[in-house]
């Protein structure tokens, strides 16, 4: 039994195709994440699966239920923490715990163990207003409030946005551990570095899922060599990379460039020598840079 | 989901009273508006100017002349001879009573047992004028008791009142019953509205959506906490208007906050409604303002008397609740009726109530 089956779902807000023919699958016990830039169409697939939207077609069943017909039995078995901040930030960590334990008909005396691993962080902070919390610990007392009622699958729409670095690790580890109990979780993240956390990943842009599998074939299936070129002008660098004949293409990775050449086999000194030859003095060049999920992403981008 | 509905109330009431300053301005300006309006209503007559018209110059009304004249309340300004001089009076703004006996007014009191008496006045600040007609009137009354108390057959002086330059004036109000009604409304249907918009704008009505708990049930945990509040609010302008301003609760009390309470769930209501169209705090306020106050004040009869609209526009009041609920509140405060007067204002009510509950229902969106 699949937690998650969404099968061509499209949706088209006025003239903008939000999602075009997405099919997607999760299993229980595992972690999907939707990976792709901030208007990919992630909080759109979340929000159909959810029930709180209608695709305009396809069909998607979550827990076995459908998304239109049985939207109240989804409502009632599933966890969902939206991108935005939505817990009420006029009441106190436990007060908002509490509300939503009551509103999920669950007491949340008796629920404590479930979320024990996560609320216990937080606790020491019960009594301040929501609204006071930083960041992370917001995402914490979300993710709280959002497995007070013992949900089977779990949506979270972008949950480490705007989260620090730290507390982004920890809540990771959070997710991993849910998952190890048996839960479904459906994950957005605009952050590729993400990617490698979740067990099958789903690369999206403009609407399309451009591929669903899991990072490490992902990243095998990779079939390009990469450059990593490292200087103090990477802008100046960049722009002159894209003029060269032999590009296949190149982009800003962190602070380096990472560069993939048309031919199979060449000189590293061809390279050199071009940026030599326009003045370009202060670089190293690094071979057989090992491939990311992001490396991937921009060459599927390539391709659409 | 009566544990959900707990949960919620609960958390109406925590965020209510968390938010003193709204809460205060909530309470506070209620009081702040019916002492104004109270003073307002109250403002006394000492030293009207008057004028005065006998065609009839016999004791009697030499004596009510005296009476009138001796009070503090009016001054005369000037004893006329004819009628012309009435408009010229009134055109310099000397006077804004004139006072006509018509001939032979004892003979006829004598006679017939019946005098006609005639106040002209100033319709242009109807209250005033209102207020000044009553003084007249009542210290008429009492001669008229007095020197009925002598005979066998009771004496009448018929008062005839006459406006200048508004003569259809009729029963301007400015009283509590109309303030009560445009308070409860603001805050009962504002308060939801806004109350209800914030989850949308907030993201929480997202959660919301995505859990077991009923649409309907949050809507009634979120309303029931300014149903109190706008009870309690009442409960203070009614003592206010009570105690400081003695405008009488003649009817029954619990009558009475039975009524409030059906206006209340109305105005709620309304609130509910404008929640389902409105996707933001601010054009739920906009909504409640212009929407909801304007046609309150401008069209219930509590400032402009309905009587003297254009026809075409009196139909309208028909559709504000505040219209129905003004002449329920005056008939069990001044009049002190009972249930069988005002039932078809009360059914008039409730039929509002249940179109508006059942457009929101319709309109109520379960998805995003």
């Amino acid at each position: 039994m699949k937690a998650i089956i969404a099968e061509n779902l499209s949706k088209k807000y006025q003239e903008v195709q939000a999602i075009e023919n997405v099919s997607i699958d999760v299993n229980f016990g595992e972690i999907f994440g939707l990976i792709g830039p901030d208007g990919a169409g992630k909080t759109t697939i979340i929000r159909i699966l959810t029930t709180l939207i209608l695709a305009d077609s396809g069909n998607a069943n979550v827990n076995t239920f459908d998304v239109v017909k049985d939207y109240q039995k989804i409502r009632k078995s599933v966890g969902y923490m939206p991108g935005k901040f939505s817990l009420y930030e006029d009441l106190t960590v436990e007060e908002n715990v509490k509300l939503f334990a009551s509103i999920f008909n669950s007491k949340f005396e008796e629920n404590y163990n479930l979320i024990k691993t996560i609320y216990s962080q937080i606790e020491p902070f019960k009594n301040r207003l929501a609204g006071q919390l930083s960041g992370g610990m917001k995402q914490k007392l979300a993710l709280s409030c959002a497995l007070i009622h013992k949900p089977k699958i779990l949506f979270l729409d972008e949950p480490t946005t705007g989260v620090d670095a730290v507390s982004r690790k920890e809540f990771w580890e959070m997710l991993i551990d849910l998952k190890n109990q048996g839960l479904a979780i459906l994950v957005s993240t605009p952050y590729m570095d993400e990617a490698s956390l979740c067990d099958r990943v789903g690369l999206i842009q403009h609407g399309k899922i451009m591929q669903i599998d899991t990072p490490t074939k992902i990243v095998q299936d990779f079939k390009h060599s990469i450059f990593g070129i490292e200087s103090n002008k990477v802008y100046t660098i960049l722009e002159l990379l894209r003029t060269y004949q032999n590009t296949y293409s190149c982009y800003a990775f962190g602070d380096k460039i990472h560069y993939i050449d048309k031919r199979n086999k060449f000189d590293i000194m061809d390279i050199q020598n071009f940026l030599k030859g326009n003045k370009v003095e202060n670089f190293i060049i690094l071979d057989n840079v090992k491939p990311t999920i992001e490396d991937c992403f921009m060459d599927l981008m390539r391709h659409q | 989901m009566f544990n959900g509905f707990l949960g919620f109330f609960k958390k109406e009431f925590i965020q209510i009273f968390r938010d003193k300053k709204s809460l205060l301005i909530l309470l506070g300006i209620p009081t702040i508006q019916i002492l104004l309006f109270g003073f307002a209503i109250t403002n006394e007559i000492r030293d009207v100017r008057i004028a005065i018209l006998d065609y009839s110059k016999d004791n009697t009304t030499k004596e009510i002349i005296s009476k009138i004249v001796s009070t503090n309340y009016f001054k005369l300004y000037k004893m006329l001879r004819n009628e012309k001089d009435i408009e010229r009076a009134f055109q310099t703004g000397e006077i804004k009573e004139a006072i006509v006996f018509s001939q032979n007014f004892g003979q006829n009191l004598e006679k017939f047992g019946k005098a006609n008496v005639q106040f002209i006045n100033d319709g242009t600040d109807p209250n005033t004028a209102t207020t000044i007609i009553g003084y007249t009137n009542s210290i008429i009354g009492q001669y008229q008791n007095e020197i009925t108390r002598t005979r066998q057959i009771p004496l009448i002086i018929t008062p005839e009142v006459k406006m200048r330059y508004n003569p259809e004036l009729k029963g301007v109000f400015l009283s509590v019953p109309g303030l009560i009604s445009i308070i409860l409304m603001l805050i009962s249907a504002m308060m939801t509205s806004i109350s209800i918009t914030k989850e949308k704008e907030s993201g929480s009505m997202e959660v919301l959506l995505v859990s077991p708990i009923k649409p309907a049930v949050v809507i009634i945990a979120k309303v029931i906490p300014y149903a109190i509040i706008s009870v309690t609010i009442a409960t203070i302008v009614l003592t206010l208007g009570r105690f400081v301003f003695e405008v009488p609760i003649k009817g029954n009390l619990i009558l009475l906050f039975a009524e409030i309470t059906v206006y209340v769930i109305m105005s709620l209501s309304l609130g509910i409604l404008i929640s389902t169209v409105a996707k933001t705090q601010q054009v739920a306020l906009f909504i409640s303002l212009i929407g909801l106050m304007m046609p309150t004040v401008l069209l219930s009869g509590f400032i402009f008397p309905i009587e003297n609209m254009p026809i075409w526009l009196q139909p309208f009041t028909y559709l504000i609740p505040a219209r129905w609920f003004i002449v329920i509140i005056k008939n069990i405060m001044l009049k002190g009726s009972d249930f069988s007067t005002i039932l078809n204002e009360t059914l008039v009510l409730f039929l509002m109530i249940l179109v508006t509950i059942s457009i929101s229902i319709k309109k109520y969106k379960i998805r995003l």
